[in-house]
């Protein structure tokens, strides 16, 4: 007779529903306390941003006694946000690259299409999109000073992950290694930088680079603080990568020496491919934190995503909605922050799963 | 028998001394790049210009400062302001993060996915953005005269909040050095109670609490110590008396006090999820009582996780807090920003901050890994 497998049965919604907020008189009194205090809390919240909101209409609407919101200056300003100072008939070019650069991320998070082919199609999709960006191909070209909005933030994200990648990659090793100098120039890069606040990295990127390159030569504003957010959580994801070197036991490198394989060989097939299946969640919420620290880009002048923002509400016509102009904005970020977590809950889930069979 | 040294190298000994000289070249290089630009300007490097005289004025501060002190002194002041945020941070972020923790795990679904949310929100959004709108929040207040007013004492308005503050009268060194020196060891012994897991009673630790409160009080009375509670109140433009917490400092504040919070409730909801249920089931088969088991099983093996987590999330907020910055609280990074704007000696000024937070990391990291060292050897001793 065929083993007949039955899911352990589950308790209706309505069922859960009842014994989580009424189950016993004290969790029923805390669920009206809690009751209470969201709508005196969230009342005024709720009035501020729906029912008093303006929709529609120019800055004098929203001057009105007793108006909530002001979402017409989100409709407003809505490109000025999204894109910055990139000048107005070429927004097509930040909007295509924001467009493909969503489209690659959706495919390299399907596992199905994982693959190194991803590599390469990755590297060219930043590089042309830098070329269309500045218009180095089809003219006219756009200076980097220019450049701003959410294309920044997420472009300046994905290249720090992209190149932060390698140079992680490396310092993990070279902090396991048994070579006593190439251990501790690991261990002091890594420890410095974790131990420093970004902003202090951006400003070496900003204010010592310049001074340290040779007289006459000089490196874009933008490149410099992409260089900084690349070395800055290269840092962390070296610690991240140690953490996965970390879970694959020892004796299987023993054995692949004993195999024959070189120290290139053995990681490359044997430690790598365990290691990096066993912290992508962990890389995953680290790009997470990419896309949210770049919004430190605003303090040191570049307008990413959060400094369009704020900038959006300084203009005279439409001065002074800095509230609605970072409510826009945080609504942004948390979609795509948001979404990421949930993916990287989903991947831990199938990877887990993939490997208890 | 191999050497120390020659161990400690490893294989490829004048590969390595190469990188090393090469790591070296590189930074000699950048070095006197940097040297001949500054002097190209006009500048000498070094931290000569630390004795000169500051001529900014810092908006807020512990040390006194005013304008025409040396630049050392305010970079102190910077550094107290930045030292004042993390420590009434850290506090508050423990208080309200273990509240929601707590509130997660309670049972009420209405309550967990409240707290849920709210850890979501902050945890998906950058902090600067937060930073920033609280920061437009407080100013969108409305003026003294027209200011918020809770239980009478505490009064929110477009300058600030302004909270009741206690002031003591007759106070000198010999009464409250003892104080604090008392209450500290008061609070690391329960601590080390609490984390070893030794049993203590409470109607025990309540009677000392209580007798000590009774002697510091008698104490401080018979020294002519005398507390007087100033409560704020609306004058003219503004408010007068209290304790005056300004915009930028209560921005930065509540901002990284609610960032924090978020995830330190979750690491109090996983610390105390991590023990395992078999541990609650035993428990409550020796018929001990709810409290009983989160006192004496649970909290001593969930503390454990949450320590470290714990502590690494107060680095994070005191590293967080150098984002004052961005809007206008004077800490360490800002007064070293205006420094190097004014004096130009960028380099020293980042060597200042870098210098700052390093000492407070490594020094922190290195009491952790003692904390940890201790925790698994005990562990293992006991199995």
């Amino acid at each position: 007779m065929s083993h007949i497998e039955l899911p352990p049965p589950v308790a209706p919604d309505w069922h859960r529903w009842r014994s989580g907020l009424f189950g016993g008189w004290g969790n029923s009194l805390i669920t009206l306390a809690a009751l209470g205090a969201f709508a005196w809390l969230f009342h005024p919240l709720l009035r501020w941003a729906v029912i008093d909101a303006v929709w529609t209409g120019t800055a004098k609407d929203c001057a009105v006694d007793g108006a909530g919101a002001c979402w017409a200056f989100i409709g407003a300003k809505l490109r000025f946000i999204l894109f910055a100072f990139f000048p107005p008939d070429l927004q097509w070019r930040p909007a295509l690259v924001v467009a493909t650069v969503l489209a690659l991320l959706v495919l390299s998070a399907l596992p199905r299409f994982w693959s190194f082919r991803l590599v390469p199609l990755w590297i060219a999709a930043l590089v042309l999109s830098w070329l269309l960006m500045a218009g180095t191909l089809t003219p006219p070209q756009v200076s980097t000073n220019n450049w701003g909005g959410l294309p920044i933030t997420l472009v300046v994200s994905i290249a720090g992950l992209a190149f932060a990648f390698p140079i992680a990659l490396l310092l993990a090793l070279a902090r396991q290694s048994n070579m006593g100098v190439v251990r501790t120039l690991a261990i002091t890069f890594i420890e410095t930088l974790r131990g420093v606040p970004m902003i202090a990295v951006l400003y070496v990127a900003m204010l010592i680079v310049p001074l340290a390159l040779p007289s006459g030569a000089a490196i874009d504003k933008l490149l410099r603080a992409q260089i900084g957010v690349t070395l800055f959580f290269s840092a962390y994801l070296a610690e991240v990568i140690r953490a996965g070197l970390q879970v694959v036991p020892w004796g299987q490198r023993e054995a692949a020496l004993s195999l024959g394989l070189g120290y290139i060989q053995t990681i490359r097939l044997i430690v790598l491919p365990q290691a990096l299946r066993a912290v992508i969640p962990a890389i995953v919420n680290l790009s997470i934190g990419i896309v949210l620290n770049t919004s430190l880009l605003a303090v040191i002048g570049i307008y990413d995503l959060l400094n369009a923002a704020k900038t959006s509400a300084t203009d005279p016509t439409w001065l002074g909605f800095h509230t609605e102009a970072y409510v826009f904005a945080a609504a942004v970020y948390f979609v795509i922050c948001f979404t990421g977590s949930r993916y990287s809950i989903w991947l831990e889930k199938r990877l887990n799963a993939a490997t208890r069979h | 028998m191999p050497s120390r040294l020659s161990t400690w190298l490893g294989p490829l000994p004048f590969g390595q001394i190469f990188l090393f000289a090469g790591v070296l070249a590189i930074f000699a290089l950048f070095g006197s790049n940097t040297v001949d630009s500054m002097q190209r300007t006009g500048l000498s490097p070094g931290f000569g210009f630390l004795f000169h005289q500051a001529n900014f004025e810092i908006g807020e501060t512990v040390l006194p400062y005013s304008a025409g002190d040396t630049y050392a002194r305010a970079l102190a002041a910077g550094l107290a302001n930045t030292i004042k945020v993390a420590i009434v941070g850290c506090v508050l972020a423990t208080v309200l993060g273990v509240a929601l923790g707590i509130a997660r795990l309670s049972g009420n679904l209405l309550l967990a996915t409240f707290v849920h949310t709210y850890v979501e929100l902050l945890r998906n959004t950058p902090l600067l953005l937060q930073l920033f709108l609280w920061s437009a929040i407080i100013h969108a207040l409305p003026p003294p005269r027209g200011a918020y007013v809770f239980l009478e004492s505490v009064y929110l308005s477009n300058r600030g909040v302004h909270v009741p503050s206690v002031s003591l009268q007759g106070l000198s060194w010999a009464i409250w050095l003892p104080a604090i020196l008392l209450t500290a060891y008061a609070s690391l012994s329960l601590a080390r109670r609490l984390l070893t897991g030794s049993t203590f009673y409470i109607p025990k630790a309540a009677m000392t609490v209580l007798g000590s409160l009774v002697v510091c009080y008698l104490a401080l009375t018979s020294f002519g110590l005398a507390a007087t509670i100033d409560l704020p109140a609306k004058g003219g433009f503004n408010i007068k008396g209290g304790l005056s917490l300004t915009p930028e400092f209560f921005a930065l504040l509540i901002g990284l006090v609610v960032n924090a919070s978020a995830s330190i409730s979750d690491i109090v909801r996983s610390g105390i999820q991590s023990v395992k249920s078999g541990q609650w089931e035993a428990a409550r088969a020796l018929g001990l009582k709810p409290a009983q088991i989160m006192r004496l099983v649970v909290l001593p093996q969930a503390l454990r996780v949450i320590t470290p987590l714990m502590i690494s999330s107060f680095l994070d907020l005191t590293k967080n807090s150098s984002l004052a910055v961005a809007i206008g609280y004077p800490d360490i990074v800002s007064v070293a920003n205006t420094t190097a704007n004014t004096t130009g000696q960028a380099l020293e000024a980042i060597c200042i901050i870098a210098a700052v937070y390093l000492t407070l990391s490594l020094s922190v990291s290195a009491l952790m890994n003692l904390y940890n060292r201790r925790i698994v050897l005990r562990g293992e001793a006991r199995r």
